[in-house]
């Protein structure tokens, strides 16, 4: 058979000019004429070493293949066996990095098939359909909590209630989801659209929701214990990381995390919105991984003045997803790189710049990447009205103070078995960046599955 | 869940609710606060519980109408319930390890004190009170401090009752008098917990105060609530809400919690 030599397809996207004054979704998908030629271009490997790539293993050449046919359906049902959140996995894996990365195609023939791109056709076929295909199975009599409902929990709950095990979420905030409400903006997963009708599938399922309820505050994991057959902890990151220098707790300075969780949970964009944010003319966003992509373009879209990424290393060694750097790029956010943080500057209380030093890159550190030093004497300030940090998180105090008997590694993520994701404590299941630090969702959702096979076996449900 | 089932006017903008919430109500400790959100575009509020009921699943909580979030609360009536409440947060007050406690409250503050006061009566341990307010109408349950403690002394600005003066003023007489003091636990105004940490450093008396940060989630992910302590970042959700007085960088937390205060104002005129 001829290989089908047409370049990669690529998505419709909102202009970056028009999008950077709305929060509307900037990447807009295949239509369906243009999925079936993308579909066309995977030359369908024996081998598929792009399934390699893919931490939950989706039989991707074998989903390709329904969509060649324009089959969404006989596609999503490839992509349920292995993911049960293909909406908003094709949105926010880093693919470059996972299946499209080895690709046949990735080096000639027009670069790798768009397998992201088509993932999330498909998710967004699924959830057009409703939640018709969702019934609350018979019971079989297992009580499972979950606690935490980002993208570990749900992947959990869904595969538990499946097998007619009663399972109960509960979530901290007022509203469930996670990381996929309180952290990706809505331009880049919609809320409503998608992160809602998730959920919406779980509660068909027979999923209980309980919002507000903090394991171990609320509710203790004692009582916990007594009510349910087994627990699932996916309650994700914890503490935001800051840098340790002068000046981080002038007004103006925050976390990533507080400045989206204001945004997108509490919905501070809006103009009648009663959550306050504050966004300056002229943001510094400290790091380069996904969440500083999306406070840097979210500052942009409120703010609308000037916005700077600040990283220490080079454009190569960026953690984001290619998708976002490219799209931070074209809404206008500056990369201020090779620069390093050394001290934030205030007047009255609040940050008014960032002193930096330049960096340069020397040896390989234990990363394998090149480490940077300082350029001695090249000090400068960058004029700032506000300073988002984003390095990360450490892993959340409250869990090891609440789960007494659970061992956890020197920087208090929860230690598991990880071919099923048990802790040392028998019926105590974790997943998630409570186990692994921030990683990403496509990790969350395996681990929650991986989880939930464990307990299937554990509690001994057929 | 989170039905209001008593609203008192207790001050001047000043009410007292009663929630059910047996949840809560169950786990919570003195020095605990919850979160709340009026309504469903509600911004998430922290309150220090006051007063708690196991049996009859309710917690108290006093709130004094200072923005717009407060506003909308004293709008409620018996029967509305809190569109969300979650808690109990943050840790429990500790004092057991002192015998000879003054609890000092400043304004709302006091119903902070409150429960300790009425703990360590009931264990049989000794407290004095001292509450503060500008003025006599401001200040509440006076009868039930003097229930609940050895001594309740009364400082008010503008001398209306009590001590003419501040709570320091007090405070002062009663160091300068020699009474014993093993902790001094304050609660109100930053300003106010400051000068109250100021007095006792001179005389190396431990003092405890509690932050009233400005945080959203409450559950240590947003790191909104930090401050400086003993030279180091602590979060108030998760590490406090109470302090060493004395290591506290009060300057930085009362320039932290005035950040918002222009929103604040928009949105009173708004609303």
């Amino acid at each position: 058979m001829a290989i089908n030599n047409s370049p990669r397809h690529t998505t419709n996207h909102q202009d970056p000019q028009e999008r950077i004054k709305n929060f509307e979704e900037v990447n807009l998908g295949f239509d369906e004429k243009t999925m079936i030629e993308e579909a066309n271009r995977c030359i369908g490997c024996k081998n598929a070493p792009c399934r390699n790539g893919c931490p939950v293993g989706i039989n991707i050449p074998a989903f390709i293949a329904h969509l060649k046919e324009n089959d969404p359906d006989g596609a999503l049902s490839v992509i349920s066996e292995a993911s049960l959140l293909p909406a908003i996995c094709g949105r926010v894996c880093p693919q470059e990095k996972q299946c499209e990365n080895n690709c046949v195609r990735k080096a000639k023939l027009g670069g790798s098939v768009a397998i992201g791109a088509l993932e999330r056709y498909v998710g967004d076929y699924g959830l057009a359909k409703g939640t018709a295909d969702y019934v609350k199975p018979a019971s079989c009599g297992k009580r499972v909590a979950v606690v935490g409902s980002g993208p570990a929990g749900l992947a959990c709950a869904a595969d538990c209630a499946q097998k007619g095990m009663q399972v109960t979420i509960f979530e901290a905030f007022h509203k469930a989801g996670g990381v996929l409400v309180y952290g990706i903006p809505e331009f880049r997963l919609p809320k409503e659209k998608v992160v809602a009708k998730e959920i919406e599938k779980l509660k068909a399922l027979g999923v209980e929701i309980k919002l507000n309820t903090v394991i171990g505050k609320t509710i203790t994991v004692e009582e916990l214990q007594e009510q349910y057959d087994a627990i699932f902890i996916g309650t994700g990151a914890g503490l935001p990381m800051f840098m340790g220098i002068n000046g981080e707790n002038l007004n103006g300075v925050s976390s990533a995390n507080e400045f989206l969780t204001r945004v997108n949970l509490m919905q501070a964009y809006k103009d009648d919105a009663i959550t306050p944010v504050y966004c300056g003319k002229k943001v510094a966003v400290i790091g380069a991984g996904n969440v500083a992509m999306d406070a840097a373009r979210t500052a942009k879209r409120i703010g609308g003045g000037e916005v700077y990424i600040v990283y220490r290393r080079s454009r190569e060694e960026m953690p984001a997803r290619g998708e976002e750097i490219v799209h931070a790029v074209e809404e206008g956010i500056q990369l201020q790189l090779l620069t390093n943080p050394v001290e934030m500057l205030g007047e009255n209380g609040r940050v008014c710049g960032l002193k930096c030093v330049k960096m340069e890159l020397g040896e390989p550190d234990a990363s394998g990447r090149r480490r940077p030093v300082p350029v001695e004497g090249s000090e400068f300030v960058l004029d700032v009205d506000q300073v988002i940090v984003s390095l990360g998180t450490s892993p959340n105090p409250l869990i090891k103070k609440s789960f007494k008997g659970l061992e956890f590694t020197p920087k208090g993520t929860i230690i598991v078995n990880e071919e099923a994701m048990s802790t040392n404590v028998e019926g105590i299941y974790a997943g998630g960046d409570a186990v692994t630090g921030a990683a990403t969702v496509i990790l969350a959702m395996g681990a929650g599955r991986k989880a939930a096979k464990a307990i299937i076996e554990y509690l001994g449900v057929e | 869940m989170n039905k209001i089932l008593n609203i008192k006017d207790i001050a001047p903008r000043v009410k007292e609710y009663v929630i059910e919430n047996p949840d809560i109500a169950r786990h919570c400790l003195p020095g605990q606060f919850i979160i709340l959100r009026v309504d469903e575009n509600g911004e998430r509020v922290p309150f220090t519980i006051c007063d708690f009921d196991r049996e009859k699943g309710t917690i108290t909580l006093l709130v004094q109408e200072v923005g717009y979030s407060t506003h909308k609360m004293a709008m409620l009536k018996v029967g509305d319930s809190l569109h969300d409440m979650v808690g109990p947060l943050g840790n429990a007050t500790e004092l057991d390890a002192y015998e000879n406690v003054v609890l000092v409250g400043g304004g709302i503050g006091c119903a902070v004190i409150y429960p300790q006061a009425k703990l360590r009566t009931k264990k049989g341990q000794k407290c004095d009170v001292i509450m503060g307010a500008r003025t006599k109408e401001l200040l509440f349950n006076i009868d039930e401090f003097r229930a609940n403690s050895d001594n309740t002394y009364i400082a008010t600005d503008d001398g209306s009752m009590g001590t003419k003066g501040f709570v320091t003023t007090v405070l002062q007489q009663l160091i300068d008098e020699g009474k014993k003091i093993d902790c001094v636990f304050v609660v109100g105004p930053m300003i106010m917990m400051r000068n109250v940490s100021e007095l006792t450093r001179k005389y190396n008396i431990p003092t405890i105060v509690s932050m009233n940060c400005v945080m959203v989630d409450g559950t240590g992910m947003c790191g909104g609530c930090r401050l400086t302590v003993g030279g180091e970042t602590k979060y108030a959700c998760v590490d406090g809400p109470e302090f060493d007085g004395h290591k506290v960088d009060f300057a930085e937390a009362m320039n932290r919690a005035g950040f918002y205060k222009e929103h604040e104002e928009k949105c009173r005129l708004r609303g």
